[in-house]
């Protein structure tokens, strides 16, 4: 096995430094050595030393705990342990303070040694494949990684890109599954924000009190069970944003104690007497005709607004159908990726169906929809056959007898149906639903059905 | 052709070399010499450790070497140890000509146990065996079956096969082949 982390060996004694860097290189790994701590540090301005194993007394010039602090100024990655021939609780603790990872005694137990190293290697792995994976998260919300050949979505990028570094208010509007929060977190990932929290919350989820609690915070004995200050949602998104999904639906008092965050950047924890103040950037979302909500009476015109600064409205996926093959092309990579199924690509005729299906529930049903496909695929391409219950789907909707009841019971109907066939479970409920599972909670309560 | 040479360092049991010839010979098709045993230097010797620096003996090793030495694997009864670690089972040169195995500490006798030949030989012939591969260029295996596989005390070396695991031995016998096929 090669091992790709370099490791360097300081000491003044020749013998020390040979044996010790012969007896690694038998492990697998690349060693260089050093005489002296001068030498060393030189040696690690063009190396990216995983570990050095630094002798503490090295006469004349540097010493141990200086030739790691130097080491340390040129490569702060680099985990240094201190070696020494007879140990003191001094110089132990000092070789810690100054950032040594580890002080070992010579001569050490091989064994001892051997699982040192895997340790700290094996916490250099993890770290970089953190950053790695933090590289990618970021990138995946840049806004090139939205796919879109539609005029109208590449507007709407352009439009997010320049709003990104202010601190506006936004508002998203657009069906379920249309990618709000894909936007929302495109905004926030372009900004200056991007290195702060990007705090989510489905504001149709909860109960009033239980929101209320969510965003604001609470303080201990605000009510039965607090049994400490928490932070709320607003207080956690400090410096960064919040997405508040599903605004419509929060009720008149959340309404009146949101416009008071959004003028005065400042709110109570519950139960709380002492103000609380944030930097917060807010992006709000909806499916709701917010306008509509106004004039019913149902929605406060002062907080609409305020929250509609700045109005992205996302287009249905049925409006963008030149769109479809390359979110299907692409979900196809990224989902047979993640499942570990080869399957190159969609079929011409299979593709067809697709740009024909009308999407209610828009990218995110697509998205499902591949990924079924691909679970049952036995060939390496996605087939008609594959997408076949789509069809089925589509013609028993068309030979269909429709009961004469009201559109509303239909609907609860259908959400009652899906619960059974999903054994109670919202997730798959909705996805069968073709909606989010904050829109089925929306509609649970409205239709108060317990699940 | 060249040779693998044996070199007895300070006194070894007669007995050890006829196990350590079957296997080197087992692996590594080269002509297999013996020579006369060289003495310990005394630089090598740690009198506050009671021990002894394999890199001196291995120095001593690489000394006055016959022509045709290809591999010259000393094997020695002392105790063996390095400044950083309190002792080795044996060390080599990755890529190079010169390995050493002690056999201090594959005696059962150093354990306060009563000694067992079955056991001691298994142990020699693994020992061999690993620091022979590391000249080959091995590194130490995963595999915790292979005999490549890093053995930190004397359980690990029991507890490994005496054999090299596939992707061992195949690296290793290309390396042979090279060798003897260049000759």
């Amino acid at each position: 096995m090669k091992k790709n982390w370099p490791i360097l060996v300081v000491d003044d004694e020749d013998v020390m430094c040979e044996s010790m860097a012969a007896w690694l290189r038998e492990d697998g790994y690349r060693v260089d050595t050093a005489p002296s701590g001068q030498k060393a540090v030189e040696l690690a301005k063009s190396s990216d030393y995983a570990i050095c194993f630094v002798d503490l007394k090295m006469p004349g010039g540097m010493d141990g705990i200086e030739t790691m602090m130097e080491i340390h100024r040129v490569r702060p990655e680099a985990s240094v342990i201190i070696i020494t021939a007879y140990a003191t609780v001094d110089t132990a603790i000092q070789a810690m303070k100054e950032g040594a990872q580890e002080y070992i005694v010579k001569p050490c137990n091989p064994q001892e040694i051997s699982m040192l190293v895997a340790r700290i290697l094996k916490l250099k792995k993890l770290q970089s494949e953190n950053a790695i994976l933090r590289k990618k998260l970021t990138r995946q919300y840049r806004h090139h990684d939205i796919i879109t050949k539609n005029p109208r979505m590449e507007e709407i990028l352009a439009l997010t890109q320049d709003v990104a570094s202010l601190r506006s208010t936004v508002l998203i509007r657009g069906e379920s599954g249309t990618g709000k929060e894909l936007v929302a977190r495109a905004v926030h990932f372009s900004g200056s924000r991007a290195g702060k929290p990007f705090v989510v919350m489905n504001c149709a989820a909860l109960t009033e009190t239980l929101l209320e609690s969510e965003l604001f915070g609470y303080e201990k004995g605000a009510f039965t069970g607090a049994g400490g200050q928490t932070k709320g949602k607003f207080e956690v998104a400090d410096g960064g944003t919040i997405f508040l999904d599903e605004i419509g639906d929060i009720s008149a008092k959340l309404q009146a104690d949101l416009l008071r965050v959004l003028q005065e950047r400042r709110f109570y924890r519950v139960g709380g007497t002492q103000e609380v103040e944030v930097d917060v950037r807010v992006i709000a979302a909806t499916n709701k005709d917010l306008g509509e909500e106004v004039k019913q009476g149902r929605f406060r015109e002062d907080l609409y607004y305020r929250l509609n600064v700045i109005e992205i409205r996302l287009p249905a996926l049925r409006e963008r159908r030149e769109d479809i093959p390359l979110l299907a092309e692409h979900f196809v990579q990224r989902i047979s990726s993640e499942l570990g199924k080869e399957i190159s690509g969609i079929t011409a005729a299979a593709l067809k169906l697709l740009i024909a299906y009308e999407w209610p529930g828009n990218v995110r049903e697509l998205e499902n929809v591949i990924e079924r496909a691909i679970v049952t695929c036995r060939n390496g391409m996605l087939e008609e056959q594959d997408f076949s219950w789509l069809q089925r789907s589509e013609s028993t909707q068309q030979d269909w007898q429709v009961p004469d009841v009201p559109l509303e019971e239909l609907e609860r109907r259908a959400i009652v149906t899906a619960l059974e066939r999903k054994h109670g479970n919202v997730k798959e409920a909705s996805a069968a639903l073709g909606i989010d599972r904050s829109t089925l909670y929306d509609k649970l309560k409205r239709y108060e059905i317990s699940h | 052709m060249s040779a693998l040479y044996l070199v007895p360092v300070g006194s070894v049991p007669e007995n050890t070399w006829a196990w350590i010839e079957n296997a080197v010979s087992e692996w590594f098709p080269l002509p297999i010499r013996r020579l006369a045993p060289v003495a310990i230097p005394e630089r090598a010797y740690d009198a506050r450790r009671g021990q002894y620096q394999s890199v001196e003996i291995m120095k001593t090793l690489a000394q006055d070497t016959p022509g045709d030495a290809t591999r010259i694997l000393g094997v020695t009864d002392v105790d063996l140890a390095i400044p950083m670690l309190s002792f080795l089972f044996g060390q080599a040169q990755l890529n190079g000509r010169i390995a050493v195995v002690s056999l201090c500490r594959l005696h059962q006798e150093f354990y306060g146990l009563p000694a067992e030949d079955d056991l001691l030989r298994e142990r020699i012939v693994k020992e061999v065996l690993h620091e022979m591969g590391h000249t080959f260029g091995l590194v130490h295996c995963r595999d915790q079956k292979c005999v490549m596989s890093l053995a930190t005390h004397i359980g690990l070396v029991d507890s490994k096969s005496q054999q090299y695991c596939s992707p061992c031995g195949l690296q290793l016998a290309e390396q042979v082949a090279s060798l003897v096929g260049g000759v």
